[in-house]
């Protein structure tokens, strides 16, 4: 009984990490610029690729293996916003702008202020 | 009622189909790009969904040695994204000609 309650939790993980991982590949298609698309990819792709890495430890089973695909998942989870934003914070200051419909660029007049102190450009 | 094995079958094969659909649509996205961090992206994603598929085989194979590879791409895919970031900081490619390109196309 508890083999089949384990089966059937891992079935629906896996499941709904593979919606998400649609959705977010949906999203990465329809949206209309980089920093949009940086929502769907980052935040629901990675949510899919750890909900079935969850299932893989729930269906394994054994305390050893089991712990290590949720190391895992906490990598990804510490990991995913790092290099979004690290991939954000380049495009933006590389020159690559939003699109037209954005109604709000607070990095703009966050980086006049830094330019007139003399701090921009010289964390890269 | 169908037994838990049984579901865990077809949501396994499910799951498949799924992620089949959703790395061709992140391909779509590399391919049209249009600039080059959506490629970046883009790869970053098709990193994530590539980790699924291996969690989804694991599962299904029941062969724990997957969980290091999924680890170990993951590891791979951020390291990737990161040097591809860094080399768009240090001005890698010049976006004015790149936009004009867009526009040409």
């Amino acid at each position: 009984m508890i083999d089949g309650a384990a089966d059937y939790l891992a079935g629906a993980l896996i499941i709904v990490g593979a919606l998400f991982a649609l959705v977010a590949s949906v999203g990465l298609l329809r949206l209309p610029d980089l920093y949009t698309r940086m929502h769907a990819a980052s935040k629901a792709g990675t949510v899919g690729s750890c909900l079935m890495l969850i299932a893989l430890a729930v269906h394994i089973g054994e305390p050893a293996t089991a712990l290590r695909a949720l190391a895992g998942v906490v990598f990804f989870l510490l990991t995913a916003p790092i290099s979004a934003h690290l991939l954000a914070k380049a495009a933006y200051s590389a020159g690559y702008r939003m699109w037209e419909g954005a109604v709000s660029d607070d990095l703009a007049e966050t980086a006049a202020v830094a330019k007139k102190n003399g701090a921009i450009g010289t964390e890269g | 009622m169908m037994s838990g094995a049984a579901f865990l079958n077809i949501s396994a094969i499910f799951a498949l189909g799924v992620l089949t659909i959703s790395f061709l649509l992140v391909v779509v996205r590399v391919v049209k790009g249009p600039s080059l961090p959506d490629r970046i992206l883009a790869l970053d994603m098709l990193v994530a969904v590539a980790i699924g598929f291996i969690a989804v085989l694991g599962v299904r194979s029941g062969f724990t040695l997957y969980v290091d590879i999924a680890i170990a791409l993951g590891l791979v895919g951020f390291l990737a994204t990161v040097a591809f970031a860094r080399f768009v900081m240090s001005g890698g490619i010049d976006v004015k000609q790149e936009e004009a390109e867009e526009d040409r196309l």
